[in-house]
């Protein structure tokens, strides 16, 4: 288990650098297109990006302890 | 969508309260003007509402109480407050029916019963009237006699002999009806529960009956006393009127002979006028004497009459009594009474006889004046002149007087003469005509005497056939007496026979224990001898058998070297396993032990524990063997870093800011290396540095099972990274410990088997 930890923080480094290296490219390539070269964009396609990463890492850290309910219908 | 969800509320409250400011004011100017008013109005209308609605329940379930219940089941509060508001709940109204409904069936019953005693009492009265009505007897007394004297005034002094208090008879009276009231009871029916009484007199126990009997003495004696009382007292009174009335009679007798005496003298007698007159005047005192004894004679007699009847009564109540002791009393006072009576008699005919001679007397001195007032009337016809006295008149007389006289005389003579012719004729006629006058009267005499004589008769044969009745039931009472002693006897005799009996019997019964302690002691004795011979035998058979026990075990020695021999193989067989499990590389795991474990089981065939043993192994360890303590130290160590570094991590904080928080503690966290764990946990001890170090220090110890354990507390994400290390400890410690098992149980089963040398 212990590396498994180590694993998981190296997923989610990977994960979150590449969505926030794709987020700025998506602001970048919005800004140019859509936005007159402003640069609001692009703070807002990283930080999303970095959101998302971060929320994933956090989900997968979480994940062990996520419990899975299910409605069961009464009879 | 927390914040969208306030923003939106936000923007309606504020589009809600730009639309409505205005008229909010303009109502709460309403409310300060107004607002008071309308808030006592809305106030007493509530109030009004929830009083009317409470109210109208309260009533409603005093009228309906299903719709009490149904209330007080329903609302909590209800039934305390309808209990106040109305008193407790009507359950129990149809109970009191049917007690009353009972009560009435028992007072009824009472009453019934009632009823019979008060109609028994009813018949009681008028069954007492009845028989008091009957019991008093009227008798009639016989015709009286007269009697002498003397035999009379002996019986009469006899009779006041005894004499005592007066008694009181009405009580022996009541208890005599009572019983004869029972004795007719018998025959109507009447329910048994109404007379006790009556059960009483028919069953009667031993003790009730000896108090009966002695209370039946009692009263037979306070019955005899009074009766006697009674007698004496009755007897006394007619014997003093009886000797009055005798003495009257006597008296009335001497003065009718006295003037009878005097009669026939004063007519018989030519005495001188003088003495002619004053004859006659004794005459007329002794004829005043005699009326005068005659009343009182009668008088008396009367009330000796009255006298003796009371009498009379009186003894044939006291007869009616049959009270036995008193017949002897009753006997002598019939008898007193009877010679009374006779006595009685006896002078009132002695003064009849004397009565009747003065009547002739009476009548011859009647005819006797008769004739001399003719004569006289004569004289004086043919002597005008002349005065009665013609004795005295010789001097005064004329010739012709005298001749007158004599002439008359002489035809007196003659006419008498004639008439003395005449009654000579008719002399016998009269004769017989007297005669038979005195032939009736006689007759009649005769009669009566006859009659009073038989009576006098029955009266003494009656007194006599009671004494003899009286000497009977003497006699019968002392045979009675002697045929009760005869039954004593016999008792006695009875009682002797039964005693002897006994006596036999309880011989037989000391007989009897005397044989059966006999028997129990001979079979003690035998009992004793029997014991040792059995301790004789035992003896004899432990010795035979140690023999046998010492040739069985120089046969099993020869078993016992060959369990040895399996033994030590099994032993060599674990200590091969236990080798195996020894030797490892610093990080790899060893060799798989199945080889070794599979020796074991070769080696033991027959033993179960060792096979339960070895197939306890797990099968982790005997496929990919086991690691030793140092790799599992090692990995520790690096273990320990990672998990530091998660000890904030748990179910509940587990986001990345915890994770950055965790880093920071643990960078900024310092603990000792190792630390010695206490032998108790406390609760501060579960802290993850503090527990890690503890296990370091245990495992630098050698004591993996303790590291174990205390890994074991760890929580959160520390524990999840440490789990395979855990399982991995646990592997080894599991395997670790059947080995152990199994070369324990090798030595003992081989120390077991092992023969001193």
């Amino acid at each position: 288990m212990a590396d498994q930890h180590g694993r998981k923080w190296d997923r989610c480094v990977a994960d979150t650098a590449i969505k926030t290296a794709t987020g700025l490219g998506v602001g970048l390539v919005f800004s140019l297109l859509f936005f007159k070269r402003r640069t609001w964009p692009l703070f807002f396609g990283s930080g999303l990006g970095l959101g998302m990463g971060y929320a994933n890492c956090q989900h997968d850290f979480r994940s062990p302890y996520l419990v899975h309910g299910r409605i069961v219908k009464e009879q | 969508m927390l914040r969208i969800c306030l923003r939106g509320a936000n923007a309606t409250a504020l589009r809600t309260c730009r639309r409505t400011p205005p008229t909010n004011l303009q109502q709460h100017r309403q409310y300060t003007s107004g607002g008071s008013s309308g808030a006592t109005k809305v106030v007493a209308t509530s109030l009004l509402t929830v009083g009317g609605g409470v109210g109208g329940t309260i009533l409603y379930a005093k009228w309906d109480n299903k719709f009490r219940t149904a209330v007080e089941t329903n609302i909590p509060y209800a039934d305390w407050l309808l209990g106040l508001a109305l008193g407790p709940a009507p359950q129990d109204w149809e109970r009191p029916f049917k007690k009353q409904t009972e009560l009435t069936q028992p007072s009824s019953m009472m009453e019934k019963e009632v009823n019979t005693p008060k109609a028994k009492s009813e018949k009681k009265v008028k069954e007492e009237a009845g028989t008091a009505k009957e019991s008093s007897p009227v008798p009639a007394l016989p015709a009286k006699s007269i009697r002498e004297a003397s035999a009379e005034a002996t019986h009469v002094i006899s009779a006041i002999s005894e004499v005592q208090s007066v008694p009181a008879p009405c009580d022996t009276q009541a208890v005599v009806e009572e019983c004869k009231e029972c004795h007719d009871h018998k025959d109507k029916p009447v329910s048994a529960a109404v007379h006790p009484d009556e059960g009483a007199l028919r069953e009667r126990p031993v003790e009730e009956l000896a108090t009966k009997l002695a209370q039946q003495d009692q009263e037979e004696q306070d019955a005899v006393i009074s009766i006697s009382a009674c007698l004496e007292d009755s007897l006394a009174s007619s014997a003093k009127a009886t000797l009055q009335a005798i003495g009257a009679q006597e008296a009335a007798l001497q003065a009718i002979t006295q003037h009878t005496k005097k009669l026939k003298e004063a007519m018989e007698a030519e005495a001188l006028s003088d003495e002619k007159s004053v004859q006659w005047k004794d005459l007329e005192t002794a004829l005043a004497d005699r009326t005068s004894a005659v009343n009182d004679a009668e008088t008396t007699t009367l009330k000796a009459n009255e006298t003796l009847d009371s009498l009379r009564s009186v003894i044939d109540k006291f007869k009616g009594l049959k009270v036995s002791a008193v017949r002897p009393l009753i006997l002598a006072a019939e008898e007193n009474l009877h010679n009374m009576m006779v006595d009685l008699n006896k002078v009132v005919t002695k003064v009849q006889s004397a009565e009747s001679e003065a009547k002739i007397v009476s009548q011859y001195t009647e005819l006797v004046n008769e004739a001399k007032q003719q004569f006289q009337r004569e004289v004086s016809s043919l002597t005008p002149e002349i005065q009665a006295n013609w004795k005295g008149l010789t001097g005064k007389l004329s010739a012709d007087d005298l001749n007158a006289l004599i002439a008359h005389a002489h035809r007196r003579i003659d006419q008498l003469n004639r008439e003395l012719a005449e009654q000579r004729v008719r002399e016998q006629i009269h004769i017989d005509a007297a005669l038979e006058q005195q032939k009736l009267e006689d007759q009649k005499v005769l009669e009566k005497a006859v009659k009073t004589n038989l009576q006098h008769i029955k009266e003494e044969t009656r007194l006599e056939q009671e004494k003899k009745l009286a000497e009977l039931r003497e006699v019968m009472e002392a045979e009675m007496r002697t045929q009760l002693r005869r039954q004593a006897a016999a008792h006695t005799d009875h009682v002797r026979d039964v005693l002897k009996v006994q006596e036999q019997e309880l011989k037989a019964e000391a007989d009897q224990v005397l044989s059966s302690k006999m028997l129990e002691l001979e079979t003690r004795y035998r009992q004793l001898s029997q014991e040792q011979l059995d301790n004789f035998t035992l003896d004899m058979n432990s010795a035979y058998a140690r023999l046998k026990g010492i040739e069985e075990a120089i046969d099993s020695h020869v078993v016992a070297e060959e369990e040895a021999r399996k033994v030590h193989q099994l032993w060599l067989s674990v200590e091969a396993l236990s080798y195996t499990l020894k030797t490892t590389n610093a990080d790899a795991p060893t060799v798989p032990l199945e080889d070794a474990a599979q020796a074991v089981r070769e080696s033991c065939q027959d033993n179960d524990f060792a096979l339960a043993l070895v197939s306890a192994l797990p099968e982790e360890s005997l496929q990919h063997g086991v690691y030793s303590e140092a790799s599992l130290r090692a990995r520790f160590n690096s273990l320990r870093y990672l998990v530091r570094r998660v000890a904030l991590i748990d179910e509940s904080h587990n986001s990345l800011y915890q994770y950055f928080l965790s880093y920071l503690q643990a960078a900024l966290m310092f603990e000792a290396k190792q630390e010695a764990p206490p032998s108790l946990l406390a609760w501060e001890d579960l802290d993850t540095f503090k527990l890690l170090s503890y296990a370091s220090y245990s495992l630098e110890h050698g004591d993996l099972e303790l590291a174990a354990k205390l890994v074991n507390q760890l929580r959160g994400e520390a524990r999840r990274l440490a789990q395979d290390w855990l399982t991995e400890v646990r592997l080894t410690l599991e395997t670790r410990q059947i080995v152990s098992l199994l070369s324990a149980y090798a030595n003992a089963v081989g120390l077991g088997t092992t023969q001193a040398q």
